[in-house]
């Protein structure tokens, strides 16, 4: 206000009209988020680990070609040594070669499920929130997934699809999509419950009221004005999906429903090592380490996100 | 007063009934009656004040109006196109040329969008101006509501609750429509913000010929901005009078006792004003009085006001009144 002299003559409309300098420059959505994600310093380190361990994963066998099926009974149950920089376990499998593999199946296992429960929990979440005559059965058809015994579900469903699932992918792609599938349909209905109640309460805000007095659809209200106000629920879902993800995956594998035992997994790698906790402690530690590593970064990059996405809290 | 003006709005025994459910099945055990048959007519660029304490189906009225709820009965006949019964993408149409002003300046704007794409909302739905020519648009818009251009990069929790106003006017103005209807635009604001504001819907109407409904329950507001005044009580509308003569001389004694509450800015004379105090509640609009709706808190009330619903009279030229003993 500091430039407006006497004479200029403060009208009462143009006391809006401030003078001092404003950010003129179009700065686009999303260099702001990334702005305020990189204030984030957990969030920052989530991403390095994260990385990190994709990178890890997937480009890591490339520099470290050991079979890590290759059994050799002469060197089992070692500690770290030159040649087996993790030690092996009691039939003489590598455990960083296993890690290494096992982690490829373990994230995308987690994160293609998690997509899966996501896409579906919010679909189904925003058409029960926003279609008043959806409500009533989606949401009794949620409640009956809740309260599906799931174990015996999901025995009946790999019992019935797994043989003609590998006939038709192979033994492993086979495998991994029934159980990406699996998991995903298994997992939606807390996200759904969620969003459901969160688009409840947005709906009823007068700027979705005021996009419809100006004649928006109602796809575009939904896409414009719900979805973006429901971001934060969906992202902690998310994140919590991953590591939930995971978990499932080596349960599934413990019961032999999984994936075959000689294909490992962090999870299945975690169930086997448990027998020898106290002979090679090491077997534990190294899956349960990475499996927590992984569901905690990419938990804070779910919370940094949340915090760059929401306007409110940019720029503090 | 401007008698020779086209009737641009015309609203007749419109009626807004939202039902009570109860139990697992949703059975239906009552309606609220929040809008219940009321019938006025507006000319183009005048403002029709719509008064009435809170609860009594003023926003309501104002909402189905633009059809945001479907109306129970009754028709709504705007630039001679009945609304009530159009589908939804033909009303959908109809809308730029209907806008709406909202009550609560944080509510109304959303917080993930920026200034500029709230008021570029419209034109992209509407499919009007673009690129180049929608963002001088906007920046128009902003300069024409008294805001900074530049502030189109912004988030709304950036602005104060006067300056949110002027974007959600922005917003109404952002398809150059015809009658906006302000649901209780200052109630949220300062008075010293209030008065500013008030003042911008005048200019901006004198500058754009527009038309506006305007809700509110300040009095000396509506007697500021508004031509004719209707008072609202219990989802009907009980007195319907050009300004001044319903200050001046009102008819409906519920809009005496309104009248008597307003404080005068004289002490001598406030000093002497007379308060007519009404006695008890608003009865709850899912179980309206007989007869008329007002007698159980009516000074004057008699045996007649019970049996029979009062006639909707014109008493005196251009002064419409329901009551028995007017």
């Amino acid at each position: 206000m500091a430039s407006l002299t006497p004479e200029s003559g403060m009208t009462e409309n143009t006391v809006a009209l401030e003078s001092f300098e404003i950010q003129t420059e179009h700065r686009s959505l999303w260099g702001d988020v990334w702005r305020q994600f990189r204030k984030h310093k957990g969030a920052l380190a989530g991403m390095f680990i994260f990385i990190l361990i994709t990178l890890c994963v997937f480009i890591g066998p490339y520099f470290y070609d050991v079979d890590p099926n290759a059994i050799n009974f002469r060197e089992r149950n070692l500690g770290p040594t030159w040649s087996h920089p993790l030690g092996t376990d009691n039939i003489g499998h590598d455990t960083m070669a296993q890690m290494l593999a096992g982690g490829r199946v373990s994230l995308a296992v987690g994160f293609l499920a998690m997509l899966i429960s996501l896409l579906l929990g919010s679909l189904i979440g925003v058409l029960a929130g926003f279609i008043k005559s959806l409500d009533g059965p989606l949401m009794r058809l949620t409640d009956l997934f809740l309260a599906l015994p799931i174990l015996p579900v999901l025995l009946v469903i790999i019992m019935l699809f797994r043989d003609r699932l590998r006939s038709l992918y192979g033994p492993e792609t086979g495998i991994f999509l029934l159980i990406v599938f699996v998991i995903g349909i298994t997992s939606w209905m807390h996200t759904a419950r969620i969003v459901r109640g969160d688009v409840l309460g947005i709906k009823e805000r007068e700027f979705v009221t005021a996009a419809h007095s100006i004649g928006t659809r109602k796809s575009r209200i939904i896409f414009r004005h719900i979805l973006p106000n429901i971001l934060s629920p969906i992202m902690v879902s998310a994140t919590l999906g991953i590591a939930n993800a995971i978990i499932t995956e080596s349960a599934l594998s413990f019961l032999g429903l999984g994936f075959p035992p000689d294909f490992p997994t962090w999870g299945r790698l975690l169930y086997d090592g448990a027998t020898f906790i106290q002979i090679t402690p090491s077997r534990v530690i190294w899956p349960g380490l990475f499996i927590a590593l992984t569901v905690l970064s990419v938990n804070y990059i779910g919370d940094g996100l949340r915090d760059a996405l929401d306007p409110r809290l940019r720029g503090r | 007063m401007n008698d020779h003006m086209d009737v641009l709005l015309q609203v007749e025994n419109l009626a807004k009934h939202f039902p009570i459910t109860k139990g697992v099945f949703r059975r239906q055990v009552g309606t609220v009656k929040a809008v219940d048959g009321i019938s006025f007519e507006i000319k183009e660029q005048e403002t029709l004040g719509l008064v009435g304490e809170s609860g009594c189906g003023k926003s309501t009225a104002g909402r189905v109006i633009l059809q945001l709820y479907p109306a129970t009965s009754g028709s709504v006949v705007f630039k001679g196109v009945e609304m009530t019964h159009l589908s939804s993408e033909k009303l959908r149409l109809q809308r730029p040329k209907m806008q709406m002003i909202f009550q609560d300046p944080q509510d109304s704007l959303n917080p993930r969008m920026t200034v500029g794409d709230i008021i570029g909302e419209p034109m992209i739905e509407h499919e009007v101006y673009k690129g180049k020519e929608r963002r001088e648009k906007i920046e128009h818009l902003l300069k024409s509501v008294g805001l900074n251009p530049k502030y189109t990069n912004r988030y709304p929790h950036e602005f104060s609750g006067g300056q949110r106003q002027r974007i959600g006017i922005a917003r109404a103005l952002a398809l150059n429509p015809d009658f906006i209807i302000c649901d209780e635009p200052i109630a949220a604001l300062d008075v010293s913000i209030q008065a500013q504001v008030v003042n911008l819907l005048e200019d901006l109407q004198e500058q754009l010929g527009l038309t506006y409904l305007f809700i509110s329950h300040d009095l000396s507001m509506i007697r500021h901005i508004a031509d004719r005044v209707a008072v609202m009580y219990l989802g009907v509308i009980v007195e319907l009078a050009s300004s001044p003569s319903l200050y001046g001389e009102p008819l409906h004694p519920y809009t005496q006792a309104l009248l008597s509450a307003v404080p005068i800015h004289d002490p001598g004379l406030e000093q002497k004003r007379e308060r007519i105090i009404l006695k008890g509640d608003v009865p709850s609009p899912a179980n309206p009085p007989s007869g008329c709706r007002f007698r159980t808190r009516c000074p004057i009330a008699g045996t007649q006001c019970a049996e029979q619903v009062p006639e909707w009279r014109e008493k005196k030229q251009g002064h419409w009144v329901a009551c028995h003993k007017a």
